[in-house]
């Protein structure tokens, strides 16, 4: 069958079982949307407002489903304003696969008009992009992509298609079998060797802690993981990309380390004498100084990205493997273990930690964004799929809304890039329609991205936005109060009426400003079968505790004061 | 002034696919990640569709290992591996310009080339180019009796290295590239790229 090269990516699109890809066209990539016209029964094209949304969206699809989002643009500006969400993807391993429009062969090196190095832009924020320059090897390098984005360490993949190519015809066939490259195989299973000096060191430790990062869930070992913690009796801790790797309301899960983690958490991994990593890349902002990280503790990493091993942390025993490979060999030769007193002396460290919980004071007449997000965690039965910016609300989220199951907290971690929530919250409800999906932003990350409600009143689609707005760029100004004595440069916000700025896109709004308004308001969004938006005005200077100053040891946490003990 | 050859370089050697760009990314992944690199050659194999890089580093081997991992993480590199402990075999060439033009330093260099592996390659009456093919340190060595005669030009490739004995570093693939394949086949090639 003779077919162009855009019907060819559209054959292989549906190959590959994609059915909604979001996008935004112009000249360089009209022949593809020509051939999108023609697939249209099958595939859905989303028209997003920002080409920026579309990598979001596309990234959001795949963190909820775990398959490669697929985004769409045209060459140059169109392309450019994907960087962002690439090196975002990149940054938390989300498989996305970008399409982009380029000049035709002919034209590259030219100068022509919209013509940008596409491919060399993206390089060092995509884990491989191509530039098909003959149609006969666009139905390989498309396969190839889709493959590279979604094994071993999943990440962004772009194929730029020059116009000519797009028009060009030839014979298509799907290449069958599988896809074999000679220089891409990820490691999967470990050597027995490292096996049993893993569980050695398990054996031997007195103090040990887990920590359970996105690899969990991106290799599917929620199991292997519960079963490791219970057996040994090891508590877990998780990274804030980790969150949903095992059920928050477990025993054994202590929350969140680093930076905003848990004081509980971060203190047993100082004292631990043994950390187990799993699928995390030891972020700064999970292990504070280096220096004075986990001094007492062996370490054991896996990760299937051999070169994680030993950048940031050394690793008396690392392996280079998927997790559920690796830990399914361990577990049949893991005896069961007791660490009655350690979790017992963790168990303090988390009542002291309640103590000074937020929720714990008296704030009369004051909106708490940690009482807006618990309470939408409550009217939600802690069951949505939550999709957060970046800043102060993040944090508040990864503290207040415990999550129990895989992919239901999306957040981009390693770029923290605000202006990713809103439109990964619809890609999220794309890949999965069946779920209720919150985002949660701030009212600057949100004024980032707020173009696309219009592609959300367009497609109906059932998103639920939460603007925590506190007429500040809040994480920003708590590092201003702590660090700068309160010099508020360029942090206080003029801000939209953002109801009635939902109501020129028709989206049905609230605005809640007293506690006992969030219940209905929360309410009124679950019951609208498409886009809602509740603004919360919430206190204008709050402060998110526990606190690792950046660079400061882990153990060497600012704490909110107890109730009693001053300000 | 003596050379100064470092102990502390490891070498790295890396088999890539023969495709445009790959040098791009090399470059680009030694960019992003701050690596310290002494010297990179990059040159064709006996197999059309793989090219070999060696990579000299100033650094333990424990660096040489995080560049080795990271590379191998590019899809276009096929194999890569770090030659700190194996015995092999490694070569630089240099080109070097020298004044030439009274008897005293034509005797000088004739001398001095008699005496290291090296030719004179071309011969005027003010200047002459000499070959100098050998180790970094030789290489080194060469270069600093020379320098007194008076270099006016010098380039050097940079060291290339092969393990030595039996430990052969190839790979066997065949590469997918469907449009090649097909051109050579109706071109009545036998499709053999090997
Ligand atoms: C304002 C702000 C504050 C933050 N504060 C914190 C904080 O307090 N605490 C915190 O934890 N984070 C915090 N972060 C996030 C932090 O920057 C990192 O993004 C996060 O810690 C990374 O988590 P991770 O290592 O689990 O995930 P990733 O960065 O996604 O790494 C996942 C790892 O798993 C590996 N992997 C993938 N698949 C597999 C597989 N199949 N088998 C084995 N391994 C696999 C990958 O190779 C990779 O090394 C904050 C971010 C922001 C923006
Ligand atoms: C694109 C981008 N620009 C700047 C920053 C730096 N930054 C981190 S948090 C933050 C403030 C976020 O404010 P807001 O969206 O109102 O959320 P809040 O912290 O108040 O919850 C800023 C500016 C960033 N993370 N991303």
């Amino acid at each position: 069958m003779k077919l162009t090269g855009s019907e060819i990516i559209m054959e292989c699109l549906l190959q590959e079982g994609v059915h909604v890809m979001f996008g935004y066209p112009g000249g360089a990539i009209l022949p593809t949307y020509d051939a999108i016209a023609k697939y249209d029964d099958r595939l859905h094209h989303v028209l997003v407002r920002h080409e920026q949304g579309a990598s979001h969206m596309a990234d959001g699809y795949a963190r909820a489903t775990g398959e490669v989002g697929v985004c769409i643009a045209t060459s140059g500006p169109g392309a450019t304003n994907l960087v962002t969400g690439l090196a975002t993807a990149m940054m938390d391993s989300s498989p996305i696969l970008a399409i982009t429009g380029q000049v035709p062969i002919p034209a590259i090196g030219s100068d022509a008009f919209q013509e940008t190095d596409v491919t060399g832009v993206t390089l060092p924020i995509t884990k491989h992009n191509y530039l098909v320059t003959d149609v006969r090897d666009l139905a390989y390098t498309m396969k190839e992509a889709f493959h590279i984005a979604r094994t071993g360490r999943p990440g962004p993949v772009l194929v730029d298609v020059p116009k000519d190519v797009q028009l060009a015809e030839t014979e298509f066939e799907y290449p069958e079998g599988e896809i074999r490259l000679p220089g891409y195989h990820p490691p999967s299973s470990a050597e027995e060797s490292e096996v049993s000096a893993a569980l050695r060191l398990i054996e031997e430790a007195e103090r040990p802690i887990i920590l359970a990062g996105h690899g969990i869930m991106m290799s599917g070992a929620m199991q292997e993981l519960r079963e490791l913690s219970e057996r040994a009796q090891i508590p877990v801790a998780l990274t804030l990309l980790g969150k949903g790797g095992m059920p928050e309301d477990h025993p054994l899960v202590i929350g969140m380390m680093g930076m905003h983690g848990e004081a509980s958490a971060n203190l047993a991994i100082q004292e631990a004498d043994l950390l187990i990593a799993l699928g995390m890349r030891f972020d700064d902002r999970v292990t504070g100084n280096l220096k004075t990280y986990a001094l007492n503790a062996r370490k054991i990493h896996i990760d299937i990205d051999r070169s994680e091993i030993n950048k940031n942390v050394r690793a008396d025993v690392g392996i280079a493997g998927d997790l559920k490979t690796v830990l399914t060999q361990m577990l049949p030769k893991l005896e069961p273990k007791s660490h009655q007193q350690w979790i017992a002396r963790i168990r303090d460290w988390l009542e002291d930690s309640s103590e000074r919980d937020i929720l714990n004071y008296e704030t009369p007449g004051r909106l708490l964004t940690a009482q807006v997000i618990n309470d939408i965690w409550k009217h939600t039965q802690g069951e949505a799929i939550t999709v957060t910016d970046v800043g102060q609300h993040q944090m508040l989220e990864a503290q207040y809304y415990p999550h129990q199951r895989p992919a239901t907290l999306l957040t981009s971690g390693g770029l923290g890039t605000m202006g990713f929530g809103f439109p990964a919250a619809i890609g999220a409800k794309f890949g999965k329609p069946e779920e209720e999906v919150w985002a949660i932003v701030g009212d600057g990350g949100f004024q980032m991205t707020l173009c696309e409600l219009a592609t959300a009143a367009q497609e109906n689609i059932n998103v639920n936005i939460a603007i925590i707005n506190n007429f500040f760029l809040g994480m920003v100004r708590q590092w201003q109060e702590l660090f700068y004595e309160k010099r508020y440069e360029a942090t206080p916000l003029f801000n939209p009426d953002f109801c009635k700025l939902a109501d020129a896109y028709r989206i049905p709004n609230r605005r809640v400003t007293e506690r006992d308004e969030i219940e209905d308001a929360v309410q009124f969004a679950r019951d609208i079968d498409g886009p809602t938006l509740i603004e919360f005005v919430v206190e204008k200077e709050e402060m998110v505790y526990p606190m690792v100053p950046a660079g400061a040891d882990l153990h060497d946490m600012k704490r909110r004061p107890k109730p009693g003990e001053g300000s | 002034m003596t050379s100064q050859v470092d102990i502390n370089k490891v070498t790295v050697v890396a088999l890539v696919e023969n495709e445009p760009g790959v040098l791009n990314r090399i470059a680009s992944l030694f960019r992003r990640r701050a690596f310290n690199i002494d010297s990179l050659t990059v040159g064709r194999t006996h197999k059309p569709h793989i090219s070999r890089m060696t990579i000299r580093v100033v650094a333990g081997p424990e660096y040489a290992r995080k560049i080795a991992t990271n590379l191998q993480k590019l899809v276009n590199v096929i194999d890569v591996r770090v030659l700190d402990n194996e015995p092999h075999v490694e070569r630089d060439l240099a080109l070097i310009k020298v004044r030439n033009d009274d008897a005293e330093s034509r005797n000088t260099i004739t001398e001095i080339c008699d005496r290291y592996p090296a030719r004179i390659v071309d011969v005027g009456p003010k200047v002459a180019i000499i070959e100098m093919v050998g180790t970094e340190e030789i290489l080194e060595e060469f270069i600093d009796e020379v320098r007194p005669t008076g270099i006016v030009e010098m380039i050097r490739t940079g060291v290339v290295s092969m393990g030595r004995g039996t430990r052969i570093h190839d790979t066997n693939f065949t590469r997918r590239d469907l449009a090649k394949i097909q051109d050579e086949l109706s071109a009545g090639g036998n499709g053999n790229v090997i």
